[in-house]
């Protein structure tokens, strides 16, 4: 272990902000949608186990602050791309979670009618380009998307998320020099959580890992605490707004996911004591009482937990009944030419 | 207008036409600006349309891949150069995992509208890893349309159709074609993916092939006339989609069929052919099938060994008599 790693795991008790919290209202609203995240991750985890959903389902749980923080700082026509972990970034960015949980239940009315599942969710009327079951080619696209802002001469920006599993990959190398090069309005936003799947990232990965590799291209960032929803809200509206018109820039996010790298795998890599560490810097547990001691009311954030929960049910519920799709959109949309039979 | 050209100067004309026609078309890959190409099929464009729609990329094929992939989804129409299908397999990933299934997974929410340029086959002493004829690789996924051309006139009409096709195309150019003279009519109608070329008509076999094979494939009809065999010769240019019904209605009249390809013959393109039109016209054959391909190893570099792994119109001409008599 690197003693960044070590740095990596937050020291017991709470860590104070030195940003200031701006308005109560917008962090409350930002935490009604970390709940919400929150809860259909969790619920996702339930049916899962229950036998009702199918697949590879990848909780978000303890790096809710991250989305959220950087989505609240986007306009609805900027572009995110996600990765295998994908629930939050989407929700986030303004998708339906009705719609996702149908889609987690492969029933019709799903996100993507049923043909994605949890790794495959877009929705481009909100420039959601997609999660991504290949460690970072969501980035690569992303980039990609950058390319076409730029020559569109469109002052957008594309920002895509990934885990601290794919700064090992040929192609981010490949992506930053590209962004990089081309001056592209590009916002990385890395959520190191330690582990890529079930393999500590430090431990296969040399040197100082993305930041090093992000400034050996010339792209700059900031390194934050991806758990406190200030600093990432205090940062990505900084960032987004450098970037914008603008070239490329990162997040380097510590944050820690409460479970598994998905729900197959046994997490016995990781200690007790690790995941009980981490538990105390819970990024709603941190956010609530920031809130409490500015003076919001308890009530107030009872009401947008009790909101989160009771929308979660109702995607419960409608996913439950949905129909299954027809058996004909298995053939549907493959390509315009040629007969899939 | 109808003016003699090359090959490659007739995908130069048709990629210059549609950039003219349609702002959301650029292109990107590697040396494409002062170099203009491997073939000169990209020359001047950079001048005229400027290094952002005439885009020099890094070596990185897997970015070059997928900022088509990206570039597509936000809106533009990319044309990606690759170079060599060689080189292409270093994008695999982006062409199989992500260009054709984004359409498919996300329900139909957004298409990828790019064309996918990958030169393929033998040009004398490239050896191994510059040789390849990888078309079957591409056909065999879902979401792809993979065009072949093999004349001038084509390469116009073709590139066009491709680039105004909603999904992706995987479009590959043959390497000893591009210096090759045909007239183009650029007034002439696109040519609609998915048909074929009857290059000639004959009644006694059916001969079908694709790409930089046309060539030897018209040098076995002539020997073929001349000893009394008429051939019915059908350029595929489109293996997904195949123009199934211009090869059925063949067989049907020759009940004879030879399927020659460069491509290693094991797994090949001209399999799927084979298979299909056995299953529907066994009753109609009068002779075995023929399936012409290269045997299954690498390019050799020396030139007696790399003619020794090729079809020649010879061995064509034999598998036709064979079939005849």
């Amino acid at each position: 272990m690197t003693s960044r790693e070590k740095s990596a795991v937050p020291p017991s008790g709470l860590p104070a902000s030195a940003i200031p919290l701006g308005s109560n209202e917008r962090f409350l609203s930002m935490l009604g949608k970390m709940y919400v995240i929150r809860e259909f991750e969790e619920a996702a985890g339930q049916e899962w186990h229950a036998g009702n959903i199918r697949g590879s389902v990848h909780q978000y749980v303890g790096q809710e602050a991250i989305a959220v923080g950087v989505c609240s700082n986007l306009r609805s026509d900027d572009y995110i791309s996600s990765n295998h972990r994908g629930h939050g970034h989407s929700i986030a960015k303004g998708a339906d979670p009705i719609g996702m949980m149908k889609e987690l239940f492969g029933r019709e009315g799903g996100t993507c009618g049923g043909k994605g599942g949890s790794m495959h969710i877009a929705d481009f009327s909100i420039g959601m380009l997609g999660a991504n079951g290949v460690v970072a080619d969501g980035v690569t696209i992303a980039v990609g998307a950058g390319h076409a802002i730029k020559v569109l001469k469109q002052d957008r920006i594309a920002v895509p998320f990934f885990g601290d599993g794919a700064v090992n990959r040929g192609p981010l190398m490949e992506s930053l020099n590209w962004a990089k090069i081309y001056d592209l309005p590009v916002l990385y936003v890395c959520e190191h959580n330690g582990y890529a799947a079930t393999t500590r990232t430090s431990d296969v990965t040399a040197g100082e890992g993305f930041i090093a590799r992000a400034r050996s291209f010339g792209i700059e960032g900031e390194e934050i605490d991806g758990n406190d929803i200030r600093a990432v809200d205090e940062v990505a509206r900084h960032l987004a707004q450098r970037v914008r018109g603008n070239g490329p820039a990162y997040i380097f996010a510590r944050t820690y996911r409460h479970h598994p790298h998905n729900l197959r795998d046994s997490g016995a890599y990781r200690t007790q004591d690790e995941i009980d560490r981490w538990k105390l810097k819970d990024p709603i547990k941190l956010a609530t009482s920031w809130l409490l001691e500015a003076g919001v009311a308890r009530a107030e954030i009872n009401a947008v937990e009790g909101d989160a929960k009771a929308l979660i049910a109702r995607a419960l519920t409608a996913a439950r009944s949905a129909p299954w799709p027809q058996l004909s959109a298995a053939l549907e949309n493959v390509q315009d030419l040629g007969a899939p039979l | 207008m109808i003016a003699e050209m090359t090959y490659a100067e007739a995908s130069l004309l048709a990629l210059r036409e549609e950039m003219q026609r349609d702002l959301r078309v650029w292109a990107l890959g590697e040396d494409l600006g002062p170099e203009g190409g491997l073939a000169g099929q990209y020359r001047g464009l950079q001048t005229e349309f400027g290094g952002a729609r005439i885009c020099d990329t890094p070596i990185s094929e897997s970015m070059i891949m997928a900022a088509g992939v990206g570039a597509a989804l936000a809106g533009t129409r990319p044309v990606v150069e690759l170079r060599f299908a060689d080189f292409a397999i270093c994008a695999a990933d982006e062409i199989v995992n992500q260009t054709a299934k984004i359409r498919y997974m996300f329900n139909g929410q957004t298409r990828v509208p790019l064309v996918i340029r990958q030169a393929i086959g033998m040009r004398g002493g490239t050896a191994a890893q510059h040789s390849q004829s990888m078309e079957a690789w591409w056909v065999h996924v879902p979401g792809l349309t993979v065009l072949t051309p093999a004349t001038a006139a084509d390469n116009y009409g073709m590139l066009k159709a491709a680039i105004r096709c909603d999904d992706p195309v995987i479009y590959l150019e043959h390497k000893a074609l591009w210096g090759i003279k045909g007239a183009v009519d650029t007034d002439a109608p696109l040519v609609q993916i998915g048909k074929a070329d009857k290059v000639q008509r004959g009644d006694d076999v059916t001969i079908v092939t694709w790409s930089g094979m046309r060539v030897e494939c018209i040098k076995a009809a002539d020997t073929l006339r001349q000893r009394g065999i008429a051939v019915d010769l059908i350029d595929l240019r489109s293996l997904w989609p195949w123009d199934r019904d211009m090869v059925m209605d063949s067989v049907s009249r020759t009940g004879r069929l030879v399927v020659a390809q460069e491509a290693v013959r094991v797994g090949g393109f001209g399999a799927e052919i084979v298979a299909e039109v056995s299953e529907e016209l066994w009753a109609k054959l009068r002779a075995p099938i023929r399936r012409l391909g290269a045997p299954r190893c690498p390019v050799p570099f020396s030139m007696p060994l790399e003619d020794a792994c090729r079809i020649s119109a010879d061995m064509i001409v034999k598998a036709a008599v064979d079939s005849v008599e």
